[in-house]
């Protein structure tokens, strides 16, 4: 093969072809790998505010479940819900433009982001929630340290106080919610990048550039998409569900 | 002279490039397209997970049974989104050596730093 033979293949080869590849396989392989890789890095860095989580809560067990257990579980239930649905919209995304279905595509796509942003405003909700009760931890708000109203103990439930068990510090309680802010907060980023990748994804198939030939992109931001999720999957239980049988037994 | 040595270089690296071995020769390559009933199969399998974790969060299964419940829920979960929705069954074995490699590196993190913390209080101090 000769150098004009190259030149020739990639003329004839899709425009989207960048010159570096043998072909678009090989390109979107490539771009996969890449980001598999980035994902790698991301699984690093949410594992370790997992693995402090998961330090603190055998430290403290009572408090943790005393915190987890005055977060919404049904907020935090349906929320699980909606990145799951938001999930399956995103891979149909992905299959409509393998199919070459750009009007599909472009519905799925605009799913996706709205459901992304349902999520982020019941997130909101809790945020706001967390603020009324005084549990946003340190001084993070002018005004408003964290200084949660405790349940007297055989006194009446109230949702808005927290149920401390005796002989644990509200100070291990505000342990926990440094770690909930923590997590959900940059994996509310995560969801906010989401969308804005999802915002160009949806630009560039209205323009009609993605094909069955070349999607890598859709594709790619899918990964993203669906690994934000994953990281919620292990998030919901670990912050809402853990301890909710011992709720007021304590 | 000069192009001379320019297009010799130039064949080098273009009869290693283009070798039979080549990564675009090898099986694996071509894109596989999920069908939508499997995409529906997995969400739903997803949505009863969910309620099953959620469901059982409220029963006293005794010891750490709930949390071991819950995280093997949470595991299978996530192992059905990264076959299926990420399409990690159907790629190649260098991205599944990709995904493992990164699950292998946080269980080093994990496993080195809990047998530390976890082990402090087995020996008395001298």
């Amino acid at each position: 093969m000769t150098e004009s033979h190259i030149a020739t293949e990639h003329a004839a080869g899709h425009p989207a072809l960048q010159h570096h590849f043998e072909n678009m396989e090989q390109q979107r392989e490539a771009g996969t790998l890449g980001m598999w890789v980035f994902l790698v890095t991301e699984i690093m860095f949410f594992g370790g505010m997992f693995l402090a989580y998961m330090l603190f809560r055998s430290a403290y067990p009572g408090a943790f479940v005393a915190g987890s257990n005055h977060l919404d579980i049904n907020l935090g239930a349906i929320n699980t819900g909606v990145l799951i649905v938001s999930s399956l919209t995103m891979a149909l995304a992905v299959y409509s433009t393998q199919v070459g279905q750009r009007g599909m595509a472009v519905v799925f796509l605009i799913a996706t982001m709205v459901l992304g942003l349902t999520f982020l405003g019941i997130k909101s909700v809790e945020y706001r929630d967390k603020y009324r009760d005084s549990l946003v931890p340190g001084r993070l708000i002018p005004g408003r340290p964290f200084h949660p109203a405790v349940q007297e103990h055989g006194a009446p439930n109230d949702p808005h106080k927290l149920h401390l068990p005796e002989g644990e510090s509200v100070k291990h309680v505000e342990l926990f919610y440094w770690i909930y802010f923590a997590l959900t907060g940059v994996h509310a980023l995560h969801m906010i990048i989401g969308i804005g990748l999802l915002s160009f994804m949806l630009y560039f198939s209205l323009r009609g550039r993605y094909s069955p030939e070349y999607h890598a992109p859709i594709e790619i931001s899918g990964l993203y998409w669906h690994f934000v999720d994953i990281v919620w999957i292990f998030l919901f239980p670990l912050l809402y569900l853990l301890g909710r049988h011992l709720e007021h037994g304590g | 002279m000069e192009t001379a040595i320019r297009h010799s270089s130039f064949t080098i690296y273009h009869s290693i490039y283009h070798s039979p071995f080549t990564i675009h020769h090898l099986p694996n390559m071509s894109e596989h397209i999920v069908s939508r009933k499997i995409y529906f199969a997995i969400f739903g399998a997803l949505m009863v997970g969910t309620a099953a974790t959620v469901g059982a969060a409220f029963i006293d299964l005794g010891g750490h049974l709930n949390t071991v419940l819950a995280l093997t829920i949470a595991v299978i979960k996530a192992t059905l989104v990264v076959l299926y929705f990420m399409h990690v069954r159907y790629s190649s074995r260098l991205t599944w050596v990709i995904v493992g490699s990164g699950l292998f590196w946080l269980g080093i993190m994990f496993a080195l730093t809990l047998s530390d913390y976890w082990s402090r209080n087995w020996i008395t101090p001298f």
